[in-house]
């Protein structure tokens, strides 16, 4: 980590890299796909549960997505180094965007096996409340000029935001209304039958590798900006 | 293959679940790109410019 924070050592780095994570990611999509649909009907939610393999995964990286982003802020607020506000800046739209994707999707199959489109049940709330903390978080950064006191200011933002993590997580077993419960990560098993899990991982590890790959890229991104930047202004980089 | 395509009843749901997925990850993937090859070439016109 500590090398890493190093904007010449991190473009190296992730130079290498970013090759393997493109090609895993796209295998990992490309097989999760073919399994996904060659997935049987499920017994009681027929061929809407291939929903699940675009819902969940986008889901867990909206989620992921934002505790990455509350960490790099964290090491902006203690460290102070000017890659960390990067990395948590950048993570900001890849994470509204699944979070959107899972609002969308949710409500696609909410539709037919629940019969609403929308419903005020708590894990469908706090979750929409990852996309204002997300859209807030972003309009933060837009609103204030200094880049220092932006990063500092929504640093802040974005740990105060991180205690809805938790509560997206345990929503469904303290508000009880529609949503199902954890049917994966739970003690016991999952309660999904492998030829729905074999799917569900390959397209959640897909989505994953492929928030990395945009992730770095748009770090990638900010670096060359700030370089070119300093050119312009002739001070060498 | 017209099975296929009806998903058991649910095509009005299940496809455009997946045509927005696409539609989504496409469009992350391609403004990444974009905005990326832009800085590059700016980084490129700058260091000309000195």
């Amino acid at each position: 980590m500590q090398t890493l924070a190093n904007p010449t050592r991190f473009m190296a780095a992730s130079q290498s890299i970013l090759p393997w994570l493109a090609g895993a990611a796209a295998i990992s999509l490309g097989a999760g796909l073919v399994l996904g649909f060659a997935a049987p009907p499920d017994y009681q939610q027929g061929d809407t549960v291939k929903i699940m393999f675009v819902h969940v995964p986008a889901v867990w990286t909206a989620m992921m997505a934002y505790g990455l982003l509350a960490l790099a802020s964290l090491i902006g607020l203690v460290n102070r180094h000017p890659l960390a506000d990067l990395a948590a800046r950048t993570a900001a739209p890849l994470g509204a965007a699944f979070t959107a994707l899972g609002l969308i999707t949710g409500s696609l199959w909410g539709r037919p096996m629940w019969g609403a489109w929308w419903v005020w049940d708590g894990r469908l709330t706090t979750f929409l409340l990852l996309l204002f903390i997300y859209v807030g978080y972003i309009a933060l950064w837009n609103a204030i000029e200094d880049e220092t006191r932006a990063a500092r200011i929504c640093a802040v933002l974005a740990l105060v935001g991180a205690v809805n993590l938790p509560v997206i997580e345990f929503s469904v077993d303290w508000w009880t209304t529609l949503h199902q419960g954890e049917s994966i990560f739970r003690a016991g098993g999952p309660l999904i039958a492998p030829v729905f899990l074999w799917p569900l991982f390959l397209m959640a590890l897909g989505y994953t590798l492929l928030f990395f790959v945009l992730w770095i890229i748009r770090i990638r991104t900010e670096i060359l900006v700030r370089q070119s930047r300093r050119t312009a202004m002739g001070i060498s980089a | 293959m017209i099975a296929f395509l009806a998903m058991g009843g649910y095509a009005a749901f299940v496809w455009p679940a997946y045509g927005i997925s696409l539609a989504c990850l496409a469009t992350m993937v391609a403004v990444t790109v974009r905005d990326y090859r832009r800085a590059k070439a700016q980084l490129t016109y700058a260091t000309k410019q000195k």
